[in-house]
């Protein structure tokens, strides 16, 4: 059938009503390497523009790191470009399983199974795994790929209160007829930079004969003394049954992910995973620079130590300066500004200072919580975060939002 | 049938329910945003054991559990 004028006047319609509620998505063109400096063209077609990057995950500044780069460009020498087969066909090198066994050391897990993304990761370990005689259940809060992951999965869901302790005990009571009972996390949460209470639901867990699935995103790497991630900040390294992470942040930033845990599990996923079954194997260069970054990150703690450091440094600058932050110690730092018109006016001001920042808005986050997501880097400098603050100081005052309490700047600018 | 809507009002503000939320009879749960449509899967077996009905799963919709005012009809429709 051909795309006839009536099947483009719907889509022109759907992206009309996206563009009017204020949703629409504009990508921004960087002309550089991911780093704390780009060179950035917005909108497109203007000027590029030199700003301080605050809004990267690149956690570790590993993404552009000339030791990953180097190893990258010796992995296409020696293993070429890519694989044009899935892994149980003809697409797993002596590499592939080398970084299963590093990622598997490095959590403290049985086993581990990569997939091309995390994403793919959420979207296939629970259909794997689990059944209709089981029950998922989820922290409200949970990434939107694991909410996809679960809608995939024949087994029964339920959710419980963001962190709330109590209610997760009593639907963990409600489901003891169940088979199979999962807990199912993010260990920080990425839109509030939250960590999740691992202790507390690890002891739940063995209570009422439940697993622990943690999806470690916005961990793995710097969360933790040694960076093991939240489920070593929590001291319960061994403890959790299904962890999920990616490469494409602190890990180096290009892409993959991966499955890591209980043993049976990441075998039933390596049989069953739709993602792993039926997409090609991560490119080689991409593997060799992940093994790069684990051997960095095992030499020393030097770059979490100075992500930990920079995320006190910026957000004790904020506080001082009046901003309302969502309490946290991640390098994860919400802004929050409540309106949404405010948090994109805010956020186009400070590129006009050059500091690049985006505002985060209903359906994104809840309504009546806009905000400016922050992340720390590594790569950042002093001089990096002295210039931000200014910026963000200059643009507080210009809205008059500094020192003002939320129900001030809601009655202000609305919710 | 007031009672099966302040019972299951008293349900939804229980689980649902935030400082700032005001959920009234009418209130859209899942539209709205304040129910995500897994969680309708506890509401559903809280329904089931307080009336001792059972609510087939294609009856179950994100449509028919939209307001307290529709979940009160729908649990209407198995005890009457």
């Amino acid at each position: 059938m051909s795309y006839s004028e009536h099947a483009r006047g719907v889509y022109q319609q759907q992206l009309n009503d996206i563009l009017e509620a204020g949703l629409f998505k504009q990508e921004r063109f960087i002309h550089s390497p991911q780093a704390a400096d780009i060179d950035v063209e917005f909108p497109s077609g203007a000027e590029i523009k030199k700003v301080i990057n605050i809004c990267a995950n690149n956690y570790l500044g590993l993404s552009s790191h000339p030791e990953v780069i180097k190893a990258a460009h010796e992995g296409l020498d020696k293993r070429g470009y890519g694989m044009s087969s899935v892994r149980f066909i003809c697409g797993t090198q002596d590499i592939h399983r080398e970084l299963e066994k590093v990622v598997t050391d490095f959590l403290g897990t049985e086993d581990t199974i990569l997939f091309p993304s995390c994403m793919d990761a959420n979207a296939g370990v629970f259909e794997a795994i689990l059944t209709k005689d089981d029950i998922m259940i989820s922290d409200r809060l949970v990434h939107a790929s694991i909410v996809d992951g679960m809608r995939l999965c024949s087994a029964e869901h339920d959710t419980y209160k963001h962190g709330d302790m109590d209610h997760l005990e009593k639907k963990l009571q409600q489901f003891q007829d169940k088979r199979l009972r999962v807990i199912i996390n993010d260990g920080v949460y990425s839109m509030d930079g939250d960590t999740a209470k691992l202790d507390e639901i690890v002891r739940l867990a063995e209570t009422y004969d439940a697993l622990v699935f943690v999806d470690e995103s916005h961990a793995s790497g710097f969360i933790g003394k040694t960076g093991r991630g939240t489920h070593e900040k929590c001291g319960v390294i061994g403890k959790l049954d299904i962890i999920t992470t990616t490469f494409g942040k602190a890990l180096g930033g290009a892409s993959g992910g991966c499955v890591s845990g209980r043993r049976e599990i990441v075998e039933m996923c390596r049989q069953r995973a739709r993602p792993y079954l039926f997409s090609n194997a991560i490119a080689p260069v991409i593997i060799s620079g992940v093994l790069k970054a684990f051997e960095i990150l095992k030499r020393n703690t030097e770059l979490r130590d100075k992500l930990e450091e920079n995320a006190r440094y910026w957000r004790k600058g904020l506080t001082e300066a009046g901003f309302i932050l969502k309490k946290g110690e991640t390098p994860i730092v919400p802004v929050m500004l409540f309106n949404a018109k405010l948090a994109q006016d805010f956020s186009r001001d400070l590129y006009g200072e050059g500091v690049y920042a985006i505002g985060f808005f209903f359906p994104v986050v809840a309504k009546g919580q806009a905000r400016i997501r922050t992340q720390l880097s590594a790569s950042h400098e002093k001089h990096h975060l002295d210039k931000a603050l200014e910026a963000f100081i200059k643009i507080g005052k210009k809205y008059q939002i500094l020192s003002k309490t939320e129900e001030e700047i809601v009655t202000k600018y609305g919710l | 049938m007031d009672e099966v809507k302040d019972v299951i009002l008293e349900y939804v503000i229980e689980e649902y329910g935030g400082e700032d939320n005001d959920i009234t009879y009418e209130t859209p749960l899942i539209s709205g945003g304040l129910v995500d449509s897994f969680s309708m899967v506890s509401l559903k077996r809280f329904l089931e054991i307080k009336y001792k009905i059972s609510i087939p799963d294609e009856d179950a919709s994100p449509e028919a559990f939209d307001s307290v005012n529709k979940i009160a009809d729908l649990v209407r429709q198995y005890t009457s």
